[in-house]
């Protein structure tokens, strides 16, 4: 099969294809890569695709649509094979990239500032005044640099005669660069010859530039070190996957922009240490909802007052507030004058042939012309998916020309681009699809723009189809410029300085301080949740006639944890559902009764407290730091939510079940401790288990210790194994459980990882080391006294014939711990977390 | 001083109560008067309790003066007091029929190849097409039709337009707040000031004309006998529309008037979400509630500023 894998290939000659000149011929460019590709076993390529494959589930690479109704994310589609450019070629398309992200940081600033364009005639005012996209409130700033747009990305075609097209003009977050970067990280180790021997150049160097260039433009005082942020809207944002991946590259903090405040007209980062300036920020948040107070006011996620800090030149907005109004596709045929007017020189590349209909003759043009054109929407915003003349028939078409008239500012046509096609390894063998690449790049060291060498390859998502669009299940392939000499051979380069490495911390938002702070609480949550209903359920499950003692007690410690809810009105809805079983009142309805709250106790996500209501929450905090996780500790967190997506059915199956989750809890617990870096906003992961874990076991503990004596010693069975310590007790005694030994072990053994005394160490110690490193004084009167108890506390007093004395003071002392456990965890938000609080719109005046 | 100049003295309260402490709050006020050909703010005085802990003032795009404030430390209450003193010249008496016909002000906003508009007809552009609260629909063209046959004068159409909606739509505090949409009021004839000029802007702008949202208070008239009450009045808004040679002309459809000299400017955008008289955002999760109070009186009234305020 190899040796005719290229001549297998459909190759269509009324279109462009990238690699093909001829069946089964490959254009210079390819030969190198063709030959290797034949030179492949069909059982190697197979496993390539299987490395891309799981490289990207491994990494959690996604990409939200917004309307899919599984959830938000959804795998990011690469193809394996890349696309490959010939360098000259490159040479021509990077410098007419260059030249259109200069020609529309021009336009950005006549149009928010002198609109000379305007007031000449060159664009029409309904391009401008008309769209929903132009910002009034940025009319007049003066960015520093005059750096309106820093970062700018474009969606090129080629047309059936091999020249590139520009299709659409990215402007106000441009997204796919971090994609771009993932891609070749993966493509590059699937043909890791070919990489190295068609001198592929690499990415690193545009993202470095873009550092620096940031640091450079960014506007300092004195001798400060300026800090970068990334701004996104959030988890479920489309393309939030890239924010965090790009965060983590580049070392900037991922912000929302609840973590962002501005005083005295200045950007501050709330972190865990106190107020940091901000100098400048890398937007992926659309640009009205970044100040509710200036821009669009019911926006939860901008930055009151930021408009003001950027009014007084105190950040570095990129892209600024307001670019998005370029995205419009109606400019394009405006801008060859423009660009001889403002940069007095032609336009290097043409864009897509289009007519905005808001000009009579280009209306009539298109009404006339409909079966060659593609009619978008002129303002990006609009709810409108491009539609092909061709496929408008009767009623359909009718209606579109009443819209078109009806408004036809708001509509652009443009001709319809036979796209080229490129080869897809699909089904065995190679397959054309449309491809378009997605071109980016910034401002580079010489102020001038620089481009990515390289690009996001943008597929259409079956052969034949003409839409490439990401949110209609497009794929992607990495996109290989190659360079005439041999290309130096480190690819995730990034030269550390000093202050990277004092850094270490610093710029932890309080949010993700927070969050971590939650995860570590739900994670031992689940776990101790998972026990006990293992506990319970074993016990129920099982044959032998002693099997249930101690259960009334661990359902008892269920309730009391808030994972069981058997309370009569709970009860009696459950029952309603199922008239069957309502009001039967047997042994054996009672029975069925438990099992099935046993089961909603451990799979009912409604039902707050049970162990998948706690899961859900695990992995809501889980999102919120997803950039602070590394990537196995992203896929163990994402293997314990996919646990309870399917309904529990037998007791088996929730054993089995639950074994799992345990095991997938005692993993993430593992790369907490051995993967994590442990700076500040590790602590307080590890401060919020072991909160936690101190409250879940004197919760637990209090259960035998306000039982009756006979009760009592069936519970203490349970006890161990719920507290994760009947190993060591069955090691060290030999014997069934007694109350000293078991109480011993479970509250004052210093030990014991599962011992009360042992958190109370442990949050001794990493109180101590978070004040210190975050640089706050830290009062732990609280866990202080609490460790003096604990060591005065006379365990002598159990030897007595009456323990009653002794679970009196044993009682006490659990619930000081319960509430200890509070107050800590209260002392901790208000100290480090307390600036989240989002802001509320007051109702405007009428 | 000569006797055909007015002078007001206008006081305009806000009080905002919230349910918990606020730790932080922004509010951007627009309550200066803006300076006009026929308007002068003579005085102006703007004072905030709790004192903010910054206080700018920039011009916004539209032109407007703009005072930004921020209060840093926690309070429960914040009273906004602005006090002007204005001075309104009469407008000399202008001529609809002589305007110019509403088609050839439509088509002169056009954009065409070749075609230049001048700075006048360049800015009105701005106030051309939909906004936050203002629609260009056909359903609005067509309310707005039978006032505009073909070739009437621009401002007799204008003005018919005001005196059918003042006659068509009933004045109804309660029927709207400032989230309804235009769409509504015109199939509920129903609203307040705001509504019927966001809805004749959207008359305007649907036949191809250019048209402003006027934000500013209008002087009230005590009934005979009656002393003038304090803080009795309310902010009021009216509209502007383009007319090429004559510049921008005001109309008052809630009152069928034409502003002359009992309307006080404080400035304008192309709907009410660009001026609005305070708009604010505060750190904090609790409830609000807000009282306000103008007094509009002309300027030998002043005594009433003495009676006990808000």
């Amino acid at each position: 099969m190899p040796a005719g894998i290229l001549l297998d290939y459909p190759f269509r000659p009324s279109r462009y294809d990238e690699m093909f000149v001829a069946r089964g011929e490959a254009r210079a460019h390819w030969l190198a890569f063709a030959e290797r590709l034949e030179s492949i076993s069909a059982e190697s390529l197979l496993q390539r695709e299987k490395l891309v494959r799981d490289a990207i589930e491994a990494d959690g690479v996604s990409y939200n649509i917004y309307s899919d109704p599984q959830g938000s994310r959804r795998l990011w589609e690469l193809d394996m094979l890349p696309l490959i450019i010939d360098d000259s070629e490159w040479r021509r398309l990077s410098a007419a990239v260059a030249q259109r992200a200069r020609l529309l940081n021009a336009i950005l600033a006549d149009l928010y500032g002198p609109q000379h364009l305007l007031a000449e005639g060159l664009l029409p005012p309904a391009l401008v005044f008309g769209q929903p996209g132009f910002r009034w409130p940025a009319r007049g700033l003066h960015p520093p640099g005059n750096i309106w747009l820093f970062s700018y990305a474009v969606d090129l075609a080629r047309a059936p005669n091999g020249h590139w097209w520009v299709i659409a003009d990215r402007t106000q977050g441009p997204s796919g660069a971090g994609y771009a970067l993932q891609n070749r990280i993966i493509v590059s180790n699937a043909f890791p010859v070919a990489f190295r021997e068609l001198h592929v150049n690499r990415l690193a160097n545009y993202f470095r530039s873009m550092q620096e260039s940031l640091a450079r433009c960014a506007p300092t005082s004195g001798d400060e070190t300026p800090l970068t942020v990334l701004l996104t809207p959030g988890p479920y944002n489309e393309t939030y996957f890239e924010h965090a991946f790009l965060a983590r590259y580049l070392g900037f903090p991922l912000v929302e922009g609840q973590d962002l405040t501005v005083r005295d007209n200045t950007v501050f980062l709330k972190t865990l240490r106190g107020l940091r300036r901000v100098h400048a920020i890398l937007r992926r948040l659309d640009d009205d909802y970044c100040d509710p107070l200036e821009l669009r006011a019911d926006s939860a996620l901008g930055i009151p007052g930021l408009l003001g800090a950027v009014r007084a030149g105190r950040v570095l907005m990129a892209n600024a507030i307001g670019s998005g109004v370029l995205e419009s596709g109606a400019f394009f045929g405006f801008l060859p004058a423009i660009c001889q007017r403002l940069l007095g020189e032609p336009l290097a590349m043409p864009s897509v042939a289009s007519w905005w209909c808001g000009e009579k003759p280009a209306l009539e043009y298109v009404l006339a012309h409909l079966d060659e054109l593609v009619i978008k929407p002129a303002f990006p915003g609009m709810r409108m998916n491009a539609v092909f003349g061709h496929l408008l028939h009767g009623e359909s078409r009718a209606k579109m020309i009443e819209r078109i008239l009806a408004q036809p500012h708001a509509y652009v046509a443009q001709e319809w681009v036979r796209l080229a096609q490129a080869p897809v390894w699909r089904h065995r063998r190679l397959l054309p699809r449309s491809v378009g690449i997605r071109v980016f790049s910034c401002v580079g060291g010489d102020g001038d723009y620089t481009v990515m060498p390289g690009a996001l390859g943008r597929v259409a998502p079956r052969t034949g189809m003409e839409v490439i669009s990401m949110q209609r299940g497009g794929l992607s392939k990495d996109t290989w410029i190659r360079a005439p000499n041999p290309v130096r051979a480190s690819l995730l380069k990034r030269r550390l300085g000093v202050d990277d490495l004092v850094n270490n911390g610093a710029d932890i938002p309080s949010r993700v301080g927070e969050n971590l702070f939650w995860l570590g609480r739900y994670t031992e949550r689940v776990e101790l949740g998972a026990r006990l209903l293992r506990a319970a359920i074993s016990r129920i499950a099982s044959s032998e006639d002693d099997a249930e003692q101690g259960l009334a007690g661990l359902l008892t410690a269920l309730r009391r944890q808030g994972v069981l809810d058997d309370r009569p009105d709970a009860r009696r809805e459950r029952d309603e559902d199922d008239p069957a079983r309502a009001g039967t009142d047997d042994d054996a309805a009672e029975e069925t009764r438990l099992e099935r709250q046993l089961a909603a106790a451990l799979a009912d996500a409604t039902q707050p407290g049970s162990v998948a209501f706690n899961l859900r929450a695990l992995a809501l905090a889980a999102g919120q730091v997803r950039e602070r996780l590394s990537t196995d500790n992203w896929h163990a967190l994402h293997a314990l939510e996919q646990l309870l997506t399917a309904p529990i059915t037998g007791i088996d199956q929730a054993l089995s079940t639950i074994d799992h989750i345990m095991q997938a809890c005692i993993t993430f617990a593992g790369f907490a401790l051995d993967d994590m870096t442990r700076d500040a906003g590790w602590r307080f992961l590890i401060l919020g288990r072991l909160i936690e874990r101190m409250e879940g076991l004197a919760g637990l503990i209090s259960v035998p210790a306000h039982a009756g004596a006979g009760e009592r010693e069936q519970m203490l069975e349970w006890l161990l194994e719920a507290a994760d310590a009947i190993v060591t007790y069955r090691a060290r005694y030999r014997r069934m459980p007694e109350l000293l030994p078991a109480l011993h072990l479970v509250v004052f053994d210093p030990t014991n990882p599962h011992a009360i005394r042992f958190q109370v160490d442990m949050l001794y110690e990493y109180i101590g080391h978070a004040a210190h490193e975050l640089g706050h004084p830290f009062p732990s009167q609280t866990i202080d006294l609490l460790a003096r108890r604990l060591g005065d506390f006379d365990l002598g007093r159990f030897e007595e014939d009456d323990p009653g004395q002794a679970l009196a003071a044993l009682r006490a002392l659990l619930a000081d711990t319960a509430a200890a456990a509070q107050t800590l965890s209260d002392e901790v938000h208000r100290r480090y977390f307390i600036h989240t609080a989002n802001p509320t719109l007051l109702q405007k005046v009428a | 001083m000569t006797p055909s100049l007015l002078r007001y003295l206008i006081r305009h309260d806000t009080r905002y109560r919230y349910s918990q402490p606020v730790g932080e709050s922004r509010q951007l006020v627009r309550l200066r008067p803006r300076e006009l050909a026929r308007q002068h703010c003579l005085a102006h005085n703007l004072e905030t309790d709790p004192a903010p802990r910054r206080n700018e003032q920039y011009t916004d795009s539209f032109g407007n003066p703009v005072c930004s404030l921020h209060f840093e430390r926690e309070h429960d209450m914040l009273f906004v007091r602005a006090e002007s003193l204005v001075e309104i010249t009469p407008p000399t008496p202008c001529a609809l029929d002589a305007s110019p016909s509403w088609e050839a002000v439509r088509d002169g906003l056009v954009y065409r190849a070749g075609h230049v508009l001048d700075a006048a007809g360049l800015e009105a552009t701005g106030c051309l097409f939909e906004s936050r609260h203002v629609r260009v629909k056909h359903d609005f063209a067509e309310y707005a039709h039978a006032d505009f046959p073909a070739a009437m004068p621009l401002l007799v159409g204008v003005e018919r337009l005001m005196q059918r909606i003042h006659r068509e739509f009933i004045y109804a505090p309660e029927a709207t707040d400032i989230s309804t949409p235009v769409t509504e009021v015109l199939a509920s004839r129903r609203g307040v000031c705001q509504d019927f000029a966001h809805l004749m802007l959207s008359c305007l702008r649907s036949l191809g004309l250019a048209a402003r949202y006027v934000s500013g208070y209008i002087l009230t008239h005590p009934p005979a006998g009656k002393e003038r009450l304090i803080g009795a009045d309310a902010t009021h808004a009216w509209v502007s529309v383009f007319c090429p040679g004559q510049g921008w002309v005001d109309f008052d459809p809630t009152n069928a008037k034409m502003p002359a000299t009992e309307h006080v400017t404080l400035g304008w955008g192309r709907d009410f979400a660009d001026v609005s008289p305070l708009r604010g955002v505060i750190l904090g999760s609790g409830k609000h509630e807000m009282e306000i109070a103008v007094t509009m009186a002309p300027e030998t009234d002043s005594h009433i500023f003495l009676q006990k305020p808000l």
